[in-house]
């Protein structure tokens, strides 16, 4: 995963809009490449969630083309993005399992947001341009939404009383 | 833009119709992920690009993309590929394989494709075992492996693939983690555009058979140093290695291997010619 040392230096709105919106775009190819493994495995309740997930930062990649007015943040957005390892927000891809279960998707997309939210804090508070600072502290404002709802929509799913998606009552038989 | 400039493309228009069926966590969907990304980010078309595998899990994959595809025997991807590239050059041709298909069944291949240098970019999604036929070792398992099938574990020293394709002679050697789908497609755009065999290997979890392998993303760290030309210094790096190093670790700069122009009927009457009895 990413942390603000790993992305080319943000000088200017139109530079950290053009990040904002790759972070939101990667994030949605990542839920809906999710939401097709569970498709693909007929656990609709996860495609389901995996494909609001997506629905949720694609808006949310929306809200930043509108923010950014004619920058055109959709047209510079590159087919592998601008940091050097992974987004910041995006979903540890490594976590799906057949056993996963509704809490573990919603722990997953926390973790993300959480990150997201760390990345914009470190970049609000190294940022030297003022304005560059006041518009990553808008986003800050906007990760914290995203972790909130995030928390609410995780009391939906208690904690599991015993097994995890890693306890496999009938675990994959190597065969002879 | 003019009305005929060709429109470019993006990671989805590589990404077929055809649904992947690898279990949910499967490394095999993110390097799929990084594939169309590269491809996307080296701008050729999906008629200009053709994905050559073998067989197993990874070797799915030129179903899932929109370029033109040869899922081929098991173990000999290499050979099938480097026929196409030697007689189509302007085509960009990209082989996947597995452990098992790649450095065992196909073991041989590897090393002399490694040798020919033909202008190639293999993929090998390394998960240390045989997916697709329910969990037995294979060349890059550890020796200590311990299940039904090796109880006590294999005892066998693994395969070190990256050491075997520097001392064969691959121009350009690289290790990536599929759970980094930018920087794994970052490497294939430099590994495509890199002149000669380019091999990278792709540590790509088996979440079934090899849950262990969810820890993976831990382990695997920045290669410390920059890649190098020197074949002696990378071997000596490669052989110190803890195995989970990522990035490009070697850049040769061996002349690939390109047949006279003569020698390639390229004209389909031409090659039917050469088929005559």
């Amino acid at each position: 995963m990413s942390d603000a040392s790993n992305i080319r230096a943000i000088d200017s709105p139109a530079a950290l809009y053009a990040l904002a919106y790759e972070i939101e775009t990667d994030a949605v190819e990542r839920y809906k490449l999710l939401a097709e493994q569970m498709e693909t495995h007929n656990n609709v309740e996860l495609t389901r969630i995996f494909l609001d997930l997506a629905r949720a930062e694609g808006l949310h990649a929306e809200e930043i083309c509108r923010m950014s007015g004619d920058l055109g943040v959709e047209a510079k957005d590159g087919p592998i993005g601008t940091w050097r390892t992974e987004s910041p927000e995006s979903a540890d891809l490594n976590s799906a399992h057949y056993l996963m279960t509704p809490r573990d998707a919603l722990l997953m997309a926390l973790a993300g947001e959480e990150r997201a939210l760390a990345f914009y804090s470190g970049l609000a508070s190294a940022a030297g341009d003022p304005v560059v600072k006041k518009l990553a502290e808008t986003f800050v404002d906007e990760e914290l939404e995203h972790v909130e709802l995030c928390r609410r929509l995780l009391r939906r799913y208690p904690l599991p009383s015993g097994a995890s998606a890693g306890d496999d009552p009938d675990p994959p038989f190597a065969v002879d | 833009m003019s009305a005929t400039a060709p429109l470019a493309c993006k990671p989805g228009d590589y990404k077929s119709e055809t649904k992947p069926i690898w279990c949910p966590g499967c490394g095999d969907y993110h390097v799929l992920m990084a594939l169309t990304r590269a491809l996307a980010a080296l701008g050729e078309p999906p008629e200009r690009i053709a994905v050559v595998s073998g067989i197993g899990c990874s070797s799915r994959i030129p179903a899932y993309t929109t370029c033109y595809g040869f899922h081929g025997v098991h173990g000999r991807s290499l050979p099938l590929a480097a026929g196409l590239k030697i007689v189509r050059p302007d085509l960009t041709v990209i082989v996947a394989s597995g452990d098992g298909d790649g450095y065992s069944i196909g073991g041989n291949h590897f090393l002399h494709a490694c040798r020919r240098n033909v202008d190639l970019t293999y993929l090998v999604m390394d998960n240390h075992i045989y997916g697709m036929t329910k969990g037995q070792p294979s060349p890059t398992t550890e020796p200590d492996f311990d299940t039904a099938l090796t109880p006590g574990g294999t005892g066998v020293r693994p395969f070190n693939p990256l050491v075997v394709a520097l001392a064969s002679g691959a121009n350009f050697v690289a290790r990536a983690f599929a759970g980094n789908p930018h920087e794994t497609a970052n490497i294939i755009v430099e590994a495509v555009r890199h002149p000669g065999f380019s091999f990278i290997e792709i540590l790509s979890p088996c979440v079934t058979y090899r849950p262990d392998q969810r820890a993976w993303k831990d382990r695997v760290h920045a290669a410390p140093v920059e890649a190098t030309d020197d074949a002696a210094r990378a071997a000596r790096r490669l052989m110190t290695d803890d195995g989970f190093n990522l990035g490009v670790l070697y850049r040769g700069n061996r002349r690939p291997y390109r047949p006279a122009a003569a020698a390639v009927p390229c004209d389909q009457l031409e090659l039917e010619k050469g088929f005559e009895i």
